[in-house]
């Protein structure tokens, strides 16, 4: 207890900038991997190479590479960015080839009569895919995709290694104050599981809810 | 729903509401659609007969070219499709589509389902996309399951309510691919009145179907396919009681002794 209440301020903030690189990194890279997922089944050629390219990149690609590349090479290529942000950049760009997966998955799913069908209204490509298809692709992947969220969350601690102040960093302070590692380790994945509940507890309501529409 | 200046009766003259010219297609090796040459006039109803895989449903796709033809044109009011893309969207709008499966859209509600094209691809405000959807479901006699979704409904509601968003769209040409054989037979009727009312308000139809009764009772004309050739085009009364064809009467020979 003394390791968590003696450096509990240390603690709490390092969650804020996990909260805050999760959350900004789900955003983006929710809103990416399903761009991504639509060129990939587009019609376009040039569209599919790249999104096939891109998800060839990213997802083969050890997580700590990408992040190494942004905190070492991006600042140096292009312009300054503070630490967190290139962590989110980072995370994102890479979390978003597994996103684009599983919703191309979803894809998959639905029944090529719902895109005719839309089609024959005089729906264009995009709003077949966007009104139509996509809607009821995300909704057939809640669960692998909750799980690609999660382990964006716990992604986050990879950041620690790159100078950015979130929970995965937490036990070397502790250690740096003469505390028990391991015991900081284990507030630290308390912590996770706290964090990762109510991420389970969406995906279940999101499932129910649209249970019904299939 | 129909054109304002046709015949409530029956087809008439003027440019054809379509009109395929030697098209042709291929699925592999097997020739679909050999040489297709079809007229359907203004407020004209076409059953497209024959036995499973003569082509009728490719041909019924191939009007809207859901189904990419390889040589030969199509044309709708006198306007020829277009290959992929917006202008063929813009024409495909005029032309509803009714299928086997139905095909309504899972995730949304029935109302939704009827309101979504009129407001997304015409640009209608969404009251008065709603009051015409709601028009249309009670004339097909679904006004009370709006709320719904498409699962929640049976397979001849969903049927109709498919038929309703077809309409929504006032589109100057319909089309049924095989509307009541993914039905159970306890349904097929309320379909089928649906689309004999249709006809009898002057609707350009081109049906694909097996129901023989509808044949007889609402076509103009019969269209009879083998091997994705139209083998005979002629009235439903003549095809019926003399067949000009062997492929015809053997045909007429296996659905009419059952």
């Amino acid at each position: 207890m003394d390791v968590l209440f003696g450096n509990l301020s240390e603690f709490l903030t390092r969650f804020g900038g996990t909260i805050g690189l999760f959350v900004l990194s789900a955003i983006a890279s929710l809103i990416l991997g399903v761009v991504l997922a639509a060129m990939r089944v587009s019609p376009v050629p040039a569209m599919r190479a790249v999104g096939t390219g891109y998800v060839t990149l990213l997802r083969n690609t050890p997580l700590t590479l990408v992040l190494f590349f942004f905190a070492l090479g991006f600042t140096k290529l292009f312009f300054y960015l503070p630490f967190f942000l290139l962590a989110v950049i980072g995370l994102s760009l890479y979390t978003a080839a597994f996103v684009c997966e599983v919703v191309r998955g979803g894809i998959s799913t639905v029944s090529a009569g719902q895109a005719e069908a839309a089609r024959a209204l005089g729906l264009g490509f995009t709003q077949t895919l966007s009104l139509i298809v996509l809607p009821q692709a995300v909704r057939s992947v809640m669960p692998p995709l909750t799980s690609v969220q999660i382990a964006l969350l716990k992604n986050t601690t990879v950041a620690a290694g790159f100078s950015v102040f979130e929970a995965g960093g937490f036990y070397r302070a502790v250690n740096e104050q003469g505390g028990s590692t391991l015991v900081a380790l284990l507030w630290v994945a308390l912590g996770f599981i706290i964090l990762v509940i109510p991420l389970t507890v969406l995906q279940r309501r999101l499932e129910k809810r649209w249970s019904v529409a299939r | 729903m129909a054109d304002e200046t046709a015949e409530p009766s029956g087809p008439s003259a003027g440019t054809p509401m379509v009109r395929m010219t030697g098209v042709n297609k291929h699925f592999g090796d097997l020739h679909v659609l050999r040489d297709i040459d079809l007229e359907v006039a203004r407020g004209e109803v076409v059953v497209v007969l024959g036995p499973s895989g003569s082509g009728k449903s490719t041909l019924c796709r191939a009007i809207n070219r859901l189904e990419p033809v390889e040589t030969g044109t199509v044309e709708i009011d006198g306007v020829p499709l277009p290959a992929e893309g917006s202008e063929l969207a813009k024409l495909r709008a005029d032309v509803g589509m009714v299928f086997q499966q139905f095909n309504l859209f899972a995730h949304m509600t029935i109302l939704d389902n009827v309101t979504l094209a009129p407001m997304r691809v015409r640009g209608v405000s969404k009251s008065e996309a709603q009051e015409r959807a709601r028009g249309l479901l009670d004339r097909v006699g679904i006004g009370n399951q709006s709320e719904k979704y498409p699962a929640q409904l049976s397979g001849g509601q969903q049927q109709r309510v498919a038929i309703a968003r077809a309409l929504a769209m006032e589109p100057k040409v319909m089309l049924f691919d095989e509307p009541t054989s993914a039905l159970d037979p306890e349904m097929v009727g309320e379909v089928i009145d649906v689309m004999g009312g249709l006809a009898k308000d002057g609707m350009t139809m081109v049906v694909v179907t097996h129901e023989m009764g509808f044949a007889r009772r609402a076509a103009h004309r019969v269209v009879f396919m083998a091997d994705g050739e139209i083998v005979e085009d002629t009235t439903p009364d003549s095809f019926f009681s003399r067949p000009a064809t062997e492929r015809a009467r053997d045909f007429l020979g296996k659905i009419l002794t059952h």
